[in-house]
C-alpha cells in the first residue's frame, strides 16, 4: 500500500548508509590533504588555500546566518579585526602570530557584543542593514587610522611560526588552513548537535515558538553572533601572515557578500554545503578567467541559474540524525511493529499544506 | 484547593479595544480547566498574558503564589508554564525528535567546553534527553515518526508532536490553545485521551476549546469569556445551562 511510503519517506537501511557516508568523508579529507602533493603550481595552491580560507569564514558565518537565521552583511568586519590585530601586533610590537590570535578574538568578541547587544533584537531585514553599516565602519576605520596604515594597509607581516618551524610557502599555509577548516567543521557539528544548535535553529524557524521552549532568544542570538565573530577573527589572524600584506580593500562589502554567497550557494546550515559553496565561489571565477573581461558576468549568470535550479543551495541541510544506536534499533525496524499508528492520520489528514 | 495559576483583575487593551477586562481566575492544582467563548472573546489574549507574550495593561498574574506579570515568555516557560499555539507552531525544518528535544532545552545543561570536546557528561545528558524525547513521542503515539521532518507531518500529528514537545519539559501547567481544532473525529478521540492522560499524571491542564462536547466530557472546571469578560464559571454541567452563556453563543432574544 502506498501509505507506508507516505508515513516513512526516508526509512532506509540507515546503518549501511552511515558506513558509506563516513567512508566518503574520510576519502574527501584524504584527497584534500593530498592536493599539494598533486601539483606544485603555485597559482593553483594559492587559489586552493584562499578557498580554504573562505571555507573558514563561511563556516563562521554559517553559525549566524545558517543556524540562527540572522542575515549578517558585515561579516568581513570580524575577519578584518583579526587580520589587523595580528598585523599590528606582529609588525609593530613583534608578537608571534599565534600569540596575536587571542587579542584578536577578544577584540572581535567585544565588538560583537557592542554591536549585537542593542541590535540583535531586530528582525532580519533591519539586522542586515545594521551589520552592513558595521562592516563599512570597520573598513572606514582601517582606511583612516594611522596605526592600521591607512589605505595602503600593513605589509611585511612576519611568517607564522610554530616553535622553530616557519610556515612560508603556499603549501605550508594550505595545511594550516586545512587544519583550521577541519577544526571549524568539527566545532560547528558539535554545536549543531547540542542545545545551542537546537536553540539557534528554533530561533531561525520560529522565534516566538522558541521562547515557549524556554529559550532566551536574545541571549542565543548574541551567542551565535559572538561565535561567528570568533571564527572570523581567527581566520583573519592567520590570513595576515599568509598574504604578508593586508589592506582595507580586502575587507569591504564585496568580501562580506562573497561569504554570504558561499553560505547561500552551499546550503544554509549545512556544513558540507557551506564548505562546498566556499570552494565554488573561490574557484569558479578563476576557472572563468578565459572569458577575461566577462568572467564575473559569466559567474553571475551561473549563480542565477544555480539559485533557480537549487534554491536551497547545492547541499541543503537535512534533518539532524545523530542519535544513539539504541534508539535507532528500537524505532528503525521496518514499518508495522512500532507504536500503532492511527488510520486517521493518513486517510483524513486535512491540512497537509498548513 | 490551592491555585497554581491565578489572575487578579487582569485587563488588556489594544488602543481603545478592551481585549480583556477585569478577568480574575483561579486555576486549581490538578484541575483540567477549560476556557470557552465565542470568537474574539479574548481567550488567546488571555493565554498570551499568562505566558508572557503580552504584557497586561493592568492586573496581575501569579504562578504558585509569586507574581509573574510582565515576565519574558522564555522565563515563564522556564518556571514550568508550557503552552501550545492555536495555529500550531512546529519547527518545520527540524526532525520530529529535534523538535521535542528543543522542548527539553532547559534540561540540557552541558556547558560549552563539554559540548565542543563531546565529553562523556555531555553524551550522557544528550542520551538521556533523547530517551526522554522518545518516551514523550511514544506517549502521544508518534515514536515511529522521530526521524521525519516536522514540516512533513500531517496536521493531526503536528498537534500531537506539539504536545510531546510540551511534555518533555515536565511542566507544572500545560496551556493548550484549541487542541481539537481542525482535527478529524478519530484524531479528536486520541487527543482527548492524551489530554486526560496528561491530567492523570498530575499536571494541571488549561485549555481553550471550541468543541463544547469535548469540554463537557473531560473538563473539571469551565470559564466562559465573552467580549473580554468572564460571564460564567463553574462545573461544566452548570455552565452549560447558564442563560448568559446561551445568550453569548446563540444571540439575544428579541424582547
Amino acid at each position: 500500500m502506498p501509505t507506508e511510503n507516505l508515513l516513512h519517506p526516508r526509512r532506509t537501511t540507515l546503518d549501511g548508509f552511515r558506513v558509506m557516508r563516513s567512508g566518503l568523508v574520510v576519502a574527501l579529507v584524504v584527497a584534500a590533504a593530498l592536493v599539494p602533493q598533486m601539483t606544485h603550481n603555485q597559482y593553483y595552491l594559492g587559489v586552493a588555500f584562499q578557498a580554504e580560507m573562505l571555507m573558514c569564514l563561511a563556516l563562521g558565518l554559517n553559525i549566524v546566518v545558517g543556524y540562527a537565521g540572522m542575515l549578517d552583511l558585515g561579516f568581513a568586519a570580524f575577519f578584518a579585526i583579526g587580520a589587523y590585530t595580528t598585523g599590528i601586533l606582529s609588525t609593530k610590537d613583534h608578537w608571534s602570530i599565534l600569540a596575536s590570535i587571542a587579542p584578536g578574538v577578544v577584540i572581535a568578541v567585544v565588538s560583537a557584543l557592542i554591536i549585537g547587544f542593542p541590535t540583535l533584537r531586530l528582525r532580519s531585514d533591519y539586522l542586515a542593514v545594521v551589520t552592513l553599516g558595521f562592516g563599512e565602519i570597520i573598513q572606514t576605520i582601517a582606511i583612516n587610522l594611522n596605526q592600521t596604515g591607512g589605505p595602503t594597509g600593513i605589509y611585511a607581516i612576519p611568517a607564522l611560526t610554530f616553535g622553530s618551524v616557519v610556515v612560508e610557502s603556499n603549501t605550508g599555509y594550505y595545511y594550516v588552513f586545512f587544519v583550521l577548516v577541519l577544526v571549524f567543521a568539527i566545532f560547528s557539528t558539535r554545536l549543531r548537535g547540542s542545545r545551542l544548535g537546537r536553540a539557534w535553529l528554533c530561533i531561525r524557524e520560529d522565534e516566538d515558538a522558541a521562547k515557549a521552549m524556554g529559550i532566551n532568544t536574545n541571549h542565543y542570538k548574541l551567542y551565535a553572533y559572538v561565535f561567528g565573530a570568533v571564527l572570523g577573527s581567527i581566520t583573519g589572524s592567520l590570513y595576515a601572515p599568509a598574504l604578508t600584506a593586508i589592506s582595507p580593500a580586502s575587507f569591504g562589502f564585496s568580501e562580506s557578500l562573497l561569504i554570504v554567497m558561499a553560505v547561500a550557494i552551499g546550503g544554509l546550515g549545512s556544513i558540507w554545503g557551506v564548505m562546498f559553496g566556499a570552494a565554488v565561489v573561490e574557484i569558479f571565477p578563476e576557472v572563468f578567467r578565459s572569458f577575461a573581461q566577462a568572467r564575473l558576468l559569466v559567474f553571475g549568470v551561473a549563480l542565477v541559474i544555480l539559485m533557480v535550479l537549487r534554491p536551497r543551495g547545492l547541499f541543503p541541510e537535512r534533518a539532524f540524525q545523530v542519535v544513539g544506536a539504541r534508539i535507532r534499533r528500537r524505532f528503525d525496524r521496518p514499518q508495522g511493529s512500532a507504536t500503532l499508528q492511527l488510520a486517521g492520520d493518513v486517510l483524513v489528514g486535512p491540512g497537509d499544506k498548513t | 484547593m490551592t491555585a497554581v495559576l491565578e489572575t487578579d483583575h487582569l485587563s488588556l487593551q489594544f488602543g481603545g479595544v478592551n481585549a480583556l477586562s477585569d478577568v480574575s481566575m483561579q486555576i486549581g492544582e490538578g484541575s483540567l480547566y477549560a476556557i470557552i467563548g465565542p470568537n474574539g472573546a479574548g481567550k488567546t489574549s488571555f493565554f498570551n498574558c499568562l505566558t508572557g507574550y503580552y504584557r497586561p495593561t493592568s492586573g496581575a498574574v501569579r504562578f504558585q503564589g509569586s507574581e509573574v506579570t510582565g515576565l519574558d515568555a522564555a522565563k515563564v516557560a522556564g518556571l514550568g508554564v508550557r503552552r501550545t499555539f492555536q495555529n500550531i507552531r512546529v519547527f518545520p525544518k527540524m526532525s520530529v525528535l529535534e523538535n521535542v528535544l528543543a522542548g527539553g532545552h532547559l534540561r540540557a545543561t552541558s556547558n560549552l567546553l563539554s559540548i565542543v570536546v563531546a565529553s562523556p557528561g555531555f553524551r550522557r545528558t544528550e542520551r538521556q534527553l533523547h530517551e526522554e524525547a522518545m518516551s514523550s513521542l511514544e506517549f502521544v503515539g508518534l515514536a515511529d515518526q522521530w526521524n521525519n521532518l516536522a514540516g512533513d507531518l500531517p496536521y493531526g500529528m503536528r498537534k500531537r508532536m506539539e504536545l510531546a514537545r510540551v511534555l518533555i519539559a515536565d511542566p507544572v501547567v500545560v496551556l493548550l490553545d484549541e487542541p481539537a481544532a481542525g482535527v478529524s473525529s478519530v484524531e479528536r478521540e486520541e487527543l482527548s485521551r492524551v489530554i486526560q492522560r496528561i491530567h492523570d499524571r498530575g499536571t494541571c491542564v488549561v485549555m481553550i476549546e471550541h468543541d463544547v462536547d469535548l469540554v463537557m466530557e473531560i473538563a473539571t472546571q469551565v470559564t466562559v469569556l465573552d467580549n473580554g469578560r468572564i460571564i460564567a464559571s463553574g462545573l461544566p454541567q452548570d455552565v452549560r445551562t447558564n442563560p448568559d452563556v446561551i445568550r453569548a453563543y446563540m444571540g439575544r432574544d428579541r424582547k
